[in-house]
């Protein structure tokens, strides 16, 4: 077996058992930990795939943000019986059943299904592989694709050449920094320190 | 190098071996330093406050001293607090290490002295640096104490703050340079010390005064370690490992100061060369013996040599503010990064790239490196011949106000400084 | 059923089901409300890698799924901050963060 499909085991297998653990696991803390452990697996999936830029943007938002943020929250939030939760044998049977079934059906859909796949020699050309220029000259504009919609087909009834169109991704991209810029105020100001007013029934 | 040991063994075990002795010889390297680090810190600090550090193990210097602090932190109790989270306790200290040392995969030590030739390099330290704040929290939450909890939040509060500003002022130079690739910014800086984006115009110098206080900060080293401050929260997320652990943690923070100076380095000091010179060296060594390649790999050692030494001056230059400065108090911590440095940060970003703009305009703009560089050339001899000039008089010469007041009433101790 | 020529793509896809399905088990299963939140972060991962996979796998889907991955995560970000703010919210009123006890609008 080759590296890449050595390295491919290795990071499935520690993404995978991680987020096992994460569902498995009594303490809520034990559970962030775990989290941690799956998301920097999936940043080693993103850098197996070649998606550099993904997998540095996974590192620093993901575990460097949204995962500080929870175990900021488990934090504010553990206090003693809070941080180890049973949960009903019953609950954890049901549970673990739909769970089965349904990454059963998943897992069937995907092994039955053919895929076109991308040839070594596409991934190896620095021209067409995906790297970080290619990202970037998709949010620039400077990327062509070849739409898959039908074209209305002209009276004298030619076949049409399939024309490339330029794609550019920076407004949504804009819209998207401006949108989390805007929900981030929103959360602050909806998680600021209110004066406590006792248990409200 | 791969390729040619592929013609030896089969090319995936080729490249395993590769990759571990590209990985043993970083891990070397940063230990290594912190061996330095920790002997540079004890002596410049003794210096500091008038005394001499260690002075017995090791010569007159005390250069084993590390190694004697290393033997006996190893043979320490290892001692666990019974109420701390026994797995979380011993995992922490292996987060924050592995995030400060997985910064120097992209990190260029020369031209194309890398073990991970990144597009993105900068982006990716930047990301790796980010995890460790996850094995603070941990280590501070995994202790079950009060102090260390509170250590460890604030730690992770400031460590995650400054990571804001310090990421602008890395985006400023990349909008200079046009790329995030730390070889090619490195290779773009070529030629005389004016060609360092130091000097290239008045937002980027800003920018690195910028960075370096931001990264001084994320290291949580002094002025900004309240939260392992002896007085206030005995040591923070750290109080309670003991021994090798917190020796890892301690290699840990050097790491991280390394790795924010070799990025100090390579953005805005000219990384690998020199700045006298005004070709890359081991290129023209090698072009100009006619193809010897020893010359090639003497030409790429001096290079590393010039960026580890600007490196280790950078980590001195944050050793000697840690012990010259007093500390800052938490919410000041805070207040300087989201009331100072945020916006100045923003604002020289604005005004970087106004200036790139500008600098297509009208192309005089592009002589303010040079005058900039004298500038500063020009200082730095000022400052040093001030130095060397004071290293004659006492003190009581130097210092007014105080120091004169009292000149009548004691005598003045006079006698060689 | 005719198999995957290509079993690398089918892996990372089954990764990336594993993860899905963990997320929204945890989702199911968990009392504690960040529990929850966890489980939602595990189910955008899981798409993720599905997003990326096809990306490098896919010749007519490229780029695209480089970026969607990364607004995904960007999106993530925000609605992780959002959900803990509501979690804060409902620990100041309630003293708890056990979901079974959020039932006043039950009935």
């Amino acid at each position: 077996m080759d590296l890449q499909t050595f390295l491919f085991w290795t990071v499935a297998i520690v993404t995978g058992l991680s987020a096992i653990a994460v569902v498995v696991t009594q303490n809520i803390v034990r559970s962030a930990a775990w989290l941690l452990v799956t998301l920097g697996g999936t940043a080693g999936v993103y850098f197996l795939l070649g998606a550099d830029f993904v997998g540095a943007t996974q590192l620093i938002i993901y575990v460097g943000g949204i995962l500080i943020l929870v175990v900021f929250g488990v934090m504010l939030t553990a206090q003693g019986p809070f941080i180890s939760m049973k949960v009903g044998a019953a609950e954890w049977a049901i549970a673990m059943v739909v769970g089965i079934v349904l990454f059963v059906v998943l897992a069937t859909t995907t092994m039955s299904a053919t895929w076109p796949t991308t040839t070594e020699a596409r991934m190896n050309n620095p021209e067409t592989s995906m790297n970080s220029a290619t990202l970037a000259g998709a949010f620039l504009g400077l990327r062509e694709v070849t739409p898959k919609a039908r074209m209305p087909i002209p009276p004298g009834d030619v076949p049409v050449v399939p024309m490339r169109t330029p794609v550019a991704y920076l407004l949504p991209f804009e819209i998207v920094s401006v949108h989390l810029l805007v929900v981030l105020i929103g959360a602050a100001y909806l998680a600021r320190a209110k004066r406590r007013r006792g248990t409200v029934a | 190098m791969v390729d040619r040991l592929s013609v030896y063994l089969d090319p995936n075990l080729a490249q395993l071996i590769v990759a571990v002795v590209a990985a043993s010889v970083l891990v070397g390297f940063v230990a290594l330093s912190a061996v330095f680090f920790i002997w540079l810190e004890r002596k410049v600090s003794g210096r500091i406050q008038d005394r001499l550090g260690p002075t017995r193990v090791g010569g007159k210097f005390g250069w084993l001293q590390t190694i004697a602090d290393g033997v006996k932190l190893l043979i320490k109790e290892d001692t666990i607090p019974a109420s701390a989270d026994q797995v979380l306790f011993r995992v922490s200290v292996y987060i924050a290490f592995c995030g400060s040392f997985l910064a120097f995969l992209a990190l260029p030590f020369g031209n194309n002295v890398v073990a991970l030739n990144l597009n993105i390099a900068v982006f990716f330290i930047l990301a790796a640096m980010s995890t460790e704040v996850f094995g603070i929290i941990l280590a501070g939450y995994g202790s079950g104490s009060k102090w260390s909890l509170f250590g460890g939040m604030r730690e992770a509060a400031q460590m995650v703050s400054y990571e804001v500003p310090r990421a602008i002022c890395v985006i400023i130079p990349v909008i200079v340079a046009g790329t995030m690739n730390l070889t090619t910014i490195g290779q773009q800086q070529m030629g005389g010390f004016w060609n360092w984006y130091l000097f290239h115009d008045p937002f980027t110098f800003g920018a690195f005064w910028v960075f370096f206080t931001c990264a001084t900060a994320s290291c949580k080293r002094a002025p900004f370690d309240l939260a392992e401050a002896e007085s206030e929260l005995v040591a923070g997320f750290h109080t309670e490992f003991s021994g090798l652990r917190w020796s890892f943690f301690f290699m840990a923070e050097y790491g991280s100061m390394f790795a924010v100076s070799g990025i100090a380095t390579l953005l805005f000091l000219g990384g690998w060369h020199t700045g006298f010179v005004g070709f890359e060296l081991s290129d023209w060594l090698y072009g100009v013996s006619g193809g010897q390649t020893w010359l090639w790999v003497v030409g790429n050692a001096i290079n590393v040599l010039v960026f580890i030494i600007k490196g280790w001056f950078l980590v001195f230059v944050m050793i000697w503010v840690r012990w010259t400065l007093p500390r800052l108090r938490i919410d000041q911590v805070m207040m300087t990064c989201l009331r100072y440095l945020l916006p100045l940060s923003c604002v020289l970003l604005v005004g970087v790239t106004a200036w790139q703009l500008a600098a297509m305009q009208w192309e005089w703009l592009d002589y303010t490196r040079f005058v900039l560089g004298i500038l500063c050339l020009v200082l730095l001899i000022w400052m040093i011949v001030k130095a060397i000039q004071s290293f004659g008089t006492t003190p009581t010469e130097m210092m007014p106000g105080a120091w004169r007041a009292r000149q009548p009433s004691a005598p003045a101790v006079a006698g060689k400084f | 059923m005719t198999p995957n020529p290509d079993g690398a793509l089918t892996g990372y896809l089954l990764l990336g089901a594993l993860l899905f399905v963990c997320g929204a088990v945890c989702m199911a299963m968990k009392r504690n409300a960040i529990g929850v939140l966890m489980g939602v972060e595990l189910v955008l991962n899981g798409a993720n890698v599905n997003f990326v996979a096809f990306a490098r796998y896919n010749p007519t889907f490229e780029v695209e799924g480089q970026i969607f991955a990364l607004f995904v995560i960007v999106m993530a970000a925000a609605e992780a901050a959002v959900a803990l703010a509501i979690v804060l919210n409902f620990y100041n009123n309630h003293m708890t963060v056990d979901v079974d006890t959020a039932e006043e609008l039950k009935g």
